[in-house]
């Protein structure tokens, strides 16, 4: 069980250590570590801090993006989120009640999304496009279009507080990872999912109920969507309709690109595509503390994308089994294993 | 019916008739040639951008890569008119041909990495907006005497402005209706919404096409950044975010099926159209919340795919019921 999976991030691992390595002999000072009155501090700790809403987003569309979908409104959700929980909680209903309503806001959203994908057969890219545009709206219904700020510390812990020397932001990746993979690698659930990714006919005709699966897949979604939405909000204290979230859907994607995970469904890794988060936000640090224009961000994931897309793409890695093939001194029974696909 | 993918078209026209009608009922100050004119004014740099994502829309395709093209353009233009002495004609010419061979690389790169649209131009999107950064973070003005000429209007009867612009919008269209309708490419964009079996059956080559489609998409978007630049004056780096999802919305709206194969050039002129309405009503209306847009928007996205769908389970029934 564990070394498939290390085998598996391998290459997400190391790219992140390669960049940690890098950025440290630019800026020694990056792997710092300090306890300051019971917590842990450090430019390393801030970028786990700040992947949060990315690691999350990303652990849900890696489910999504299994089952050959993609979730476009995520970022839409996590404004809507984090409008009702600031709703509730100035409207003086405290944190529980708020914490429950965000996070169904979250589901009740994914479920839609769901439902249009699975139950209407609207392509996931459209179903997911009408909440994106129309999600920001509701977010400003709520809002009635300011900022929403509130002063509740216990909500305010949720961004910026700390639990066993470590931000909350961080523990909730974290345990939101873990449990996601646990619930879905000790049972037949993840398995399931990749067999709707890589064909729903056949799996639905060998007895998968493919329609509640992916229902239950945007829903997820949704829900880690609403956890990100309530770490953006408490985070900045205030819920911003317009702009929390913005975007995040992208990155999102991105996180799980650079997991490796296949646009076109299958086989997924949530601890990758969470590294994935994370490399992104390296990323982000690196450029921010080598001194470069924040201008450059853009270019270099840009750069990164198409580097990734070339080491993915199905033309390239048969032109590379055939080289492979070419080969004497490999065994065929190991090519098949690593190419996925047997040749004819 | 006889054609039913003319109905989308249809009921795309009826629903712009029904929202002028409730327009003009409520508001009758809003039938003026004022309010038309500016409709087109301000909606000129979506429509023409919507003309290119509606071809590579119909070719099942997609092109995320436009807002942050537009933006490029805009500040592209501002930067070199600013530091150069070049005629703001041949900046045009420059900037539309880095912006088609950028399309074009994107073709390049979904064809040859056999990559989903969607992340090649995901990529672009990025690239391009970090192009337009890296030249300039500060809004630019722009202050050439030419685009004094460029910004002028026909008055028309009752105070009226048909812009340059706005007359460009209607050229664009044409054009695209006679590129789509009756061209050899135009009939190639269509097979290759209708599958890629049905493409190579006509003997189409993929590549070329493909490339060609996103070049002409990257030509349609840099026009689209003059007619902004023209339009606002400036340029600005983080202009016309969302664009690409405004556009997308514009042509499903149009009628246009998403999947590609099926859809009118001139549904999407209706589509702006009905969008650029909505943003008026608001306006006019004065207590609407400008976010009603949004949800107006995504309700008629919603709307319209609900049709199309009704429609091909129709159509298939049909099919499957002329054999017996």
């Amino acid at each position: 069980m564990m070394v498939p999976t290390l085998k598996r991030i391998a290459p997400q691992l190391s790219t992140l250590v390669a960049l940690i390595i890098l950025i440290t002999f630019i800026f020694p000072s990056f792997l710092n570590l300090s306890m300051v009155d019971g917590r842990l501090v450090g430019p390393l700790v801030d970028v786990a801090k700040r992947s949060a809403p990315v690691a999350l987003l990303a652990i849900g569309m890696t489910l999504v993006i299994a089952t050959k979908g993609i979730d476009l409104s995520v970022g839409a959700i996590i404004a809507i989120c984090g409008a009702s929980a600031a709703w509730a909680v100035s409207a003086g209903y405290g944190l529980g009640p708020a914490l429950v309503i965000a996070l169904s806001a979250g589901i009740a959203c994914g479920l839609w999304n769901g439902v249009l994908v699975s139950m209407v057969g609207i392509q996931p890219f459209v179903a997911t496009l009408i909440l994106m545009t129309a999600g920001r709206g509701i977010a400003q219904l709520i809002t009635e279009g300011r900022i929403l700020t509130f002063t509740d510390p216990s909500f305010g812990w949720i961004g910026s507080g700390t639990l066993f020397g470590l931000p909350v932001p961080v523990w909730l990746w974290l345990a939101t990872g873990v449990l996601m993979a646990l619930l879905l690698r000790r049972t037949a659930l993840g398995m399931l999912i990749e067999a709707v990714g890589i064909n729903r006919r056949a799996s639905a005709l060998s007895g998968v109920n493919a329609r509640v699966l992916l229902i239950a897949v945007y829903a997820a979604s949704g829900f880690c969507a609403a956890l990100a939405g309530l770490v953006v909000t408490a985070d900045i204290r205030g819920a911003d309709a317009n702009n929390a979230g913005l975007w995040l859907e992208l990155d999102a994607i991105l996180a799980v690109v650079i997991g490796g995970n296949s646009l076109l469904g299958g086989r997924f890794s949530i601890a990758a595509s969470v590294i994935g988060a994370l490399i992104i936000q390296t990323i982000n640090a690196g450029i921010l503390l080598g001194g470069f224009p924040p201008e450059y961000n853009l270019v270099i994931k840009a750069a990164l994308v198409v580097v990734i897309l070339v080491l993915q793409s199905p033309n390239l890695v048969t032109h590379f089994a055939f080289l492979r093939g070419a080969l004497p001194t490999r065994r065929p029974s190991e090519q098949v294993q690593q190419t996925g696909k047997p040749k004819p | 019916m006889r054609n039913p993918r003319l109905l989308p078209l249809f009921a795309t026209i009826a629903i712009f008739l029904l929202a002028l009608l409730i327009c003009f009922i409520q508001f009758p100050n809003m039938f003026s040639t004022r309010v038309l004119g500016n409709l087109l004014t301000d909606n000129a740099y979506l429509g023409i951008v919507a003309v290119g994502m509606t071809v590579v829309i119909l070719s099942g395709g997609i092109d995320l890569s436009v807002g942050s093209v537009i933006a490029f353009s805009g500040v592209f233009i501002a930067v070199v008119l600013r530091d150069t002495g070049l005629h703001p004609m041949i900046v045009f010419a420059m900037l539309l041909a880095i912006t088609t061979l950028f399309g074009a690389a994107m073709g390049g790169l979904i064809h040859a990495l056999a990559m989903p649209a969607f992340i090649v131009t995901l990529a672009g999107m990025f690239l391009a907006r970090g192009a337009a950064y890296m030249l300039s973070i500060d809004s630019v003005p722009i202050q050439h005497e030419f685009y004094g000429l460029l910004q002028s209007y026909i008055a028309l009867p009752g105070r009226g402005r048909l812009t340059l612009i706005g007359f460009l919008m209607i050229l664009v269209f044409i054009a695209g209706i006679l590129i789509v309708h009756k061209t050899r490419f135009g009939t190639a964009v269509y097979a290759f919404g209708g599958g890629e079996a049905t493409a190579r059956l006509m003997g189409i080559r993929k590549g070329r096409v493909t490339v060609m489609i996103y070049a002409f998409s990257g030509l349609m978007a840099g026009l689209s950044g003059i007619v902004f630049s023209i339009y606002t004056g400036s340029g600005y780096s983080l202009a016309t975010v969302g664009t690409e999802l405004t556009a997308i919305a514009a042509v499903v709206i149009g009628g246009t099926l998403l999947t590609g194969g099926a859809g009118y050039m001139f549904g999407t002129f209706i589509g702006v159209l009905t969008m650029g309405l909505i943003q008026v009503y608001i306006v006019f209306d004065g207590t609407l919340s400008s976010w009603w847009t949004k949800i107006v928007i995504g309700l008629l996205v919603l709307a319209f795919i609900l049709l199309q769908k009704a429609l091909v389970r129709l159509a298939r029934r049909e099919e499957t019921l002329l054999p017996a």
